[in-house]
């Protein structure tokens, strides 16, 4: 049976960019608003489930050609490699520090290790959910 | 006024989403139950919409996003279960 599913592709080209834009978005809203490390990787992990669902498993991985355990692995590194740092300076372990500075384009802006530690959490959320659902259709 | 407007504009979505359920319920296709599905799905689109009228705030707009997201996703995973019995392909044979 021919397969015909123009439409669908054409629409997730532009809808995967959409969902990673507001991925993205939602890391980078942070702790002081709804959103955070783990969200955001859940709705990054959403965009590659669509590309799962739309093309084939072979297809996503020629042309994203990363190994996600690896990616779920360097992602609990550095979460944990954040409170280690935290140990080293003679604070408590997952002590936090943040401070502003001048950013050329954003003026002033917080920036805090609480980034770091949330970045850690999205890479090893986005690296398990799409590694568990590339698993679950293995031999289909 | 727009405080009536908005209580019944909330009961009659409730009615709808009820009637969807039955839907979901009773249907007797799987089709059936798949665009009752995604009805839901609008439906509760539209009822955060008018929720976030009502508390005046701005706070509920990434749920919207996100619930269109996942509703979108899951009408394509259920339809292609339906059209294919596989969700995921290995390898496309075309």
């Amino acid at each position: 049976m021919k397969i015909n599913d123009v439409i669908l592709q054409t629409v997730t080209k532009i809808v995967v960019f959409i969902i990673l834009t507001f991925g993205i978005e939602l890391f980078l809203a942070g702790h002081n608003s709804p959103g955070g490390g783990f969200i955001g990787g859940l709705v990054l992990s959403s965009a590659f489930v669509l590309l799962y669902l739309v093309h084939d498993i072979e297809t996503v991985r020629k042309g994203i050609p990363f190994d996600f355990k690896k990616i779920a692995a360097i992602g609990a590194f550095l979460a944990v490699g954040t409170g280690i740092g935290a140990v080293l300076f003679g604070e408590e372990f997952l002590t936090q520090a943040f401070d502003y500075f001048d950013l050329p384009v954003f003026g002033e802006t917080e920036l805090s290790t609480v980034m770091l530690f949330e970045a850690g959490v999205a890479l090893t959320v986005v690296g398990v959910v799409v590694t568990i659902i590339s698993t679950i259709s293995e031999d289909v | 006024m727009i405080e009536t407007m908005i209580t019944i504009s909330l009961v009659l979505f409730t009615i709808t989403i009820c009637i969807a359920v039955l839907r979901i319920i009773l249907g007797p296709s799987m089709p059936d139950r798949v665009i009752a599905l995604d009805m839901i799905g609008v439906n509760l689109i539209a009822m955060i919409a008018v929720v976030s009228i009502m508390l005046n705030t701005a706070a509920f707009f990434e749920v919207i996003l996100i619930l269109g997201i996942l509703s979108f996703i899951g009408t394509i995973a259920f339809s292609k279960s339906i059209e294919r019995r596989v969700i995921i392909e290995r390898k496309r044979d075309r």
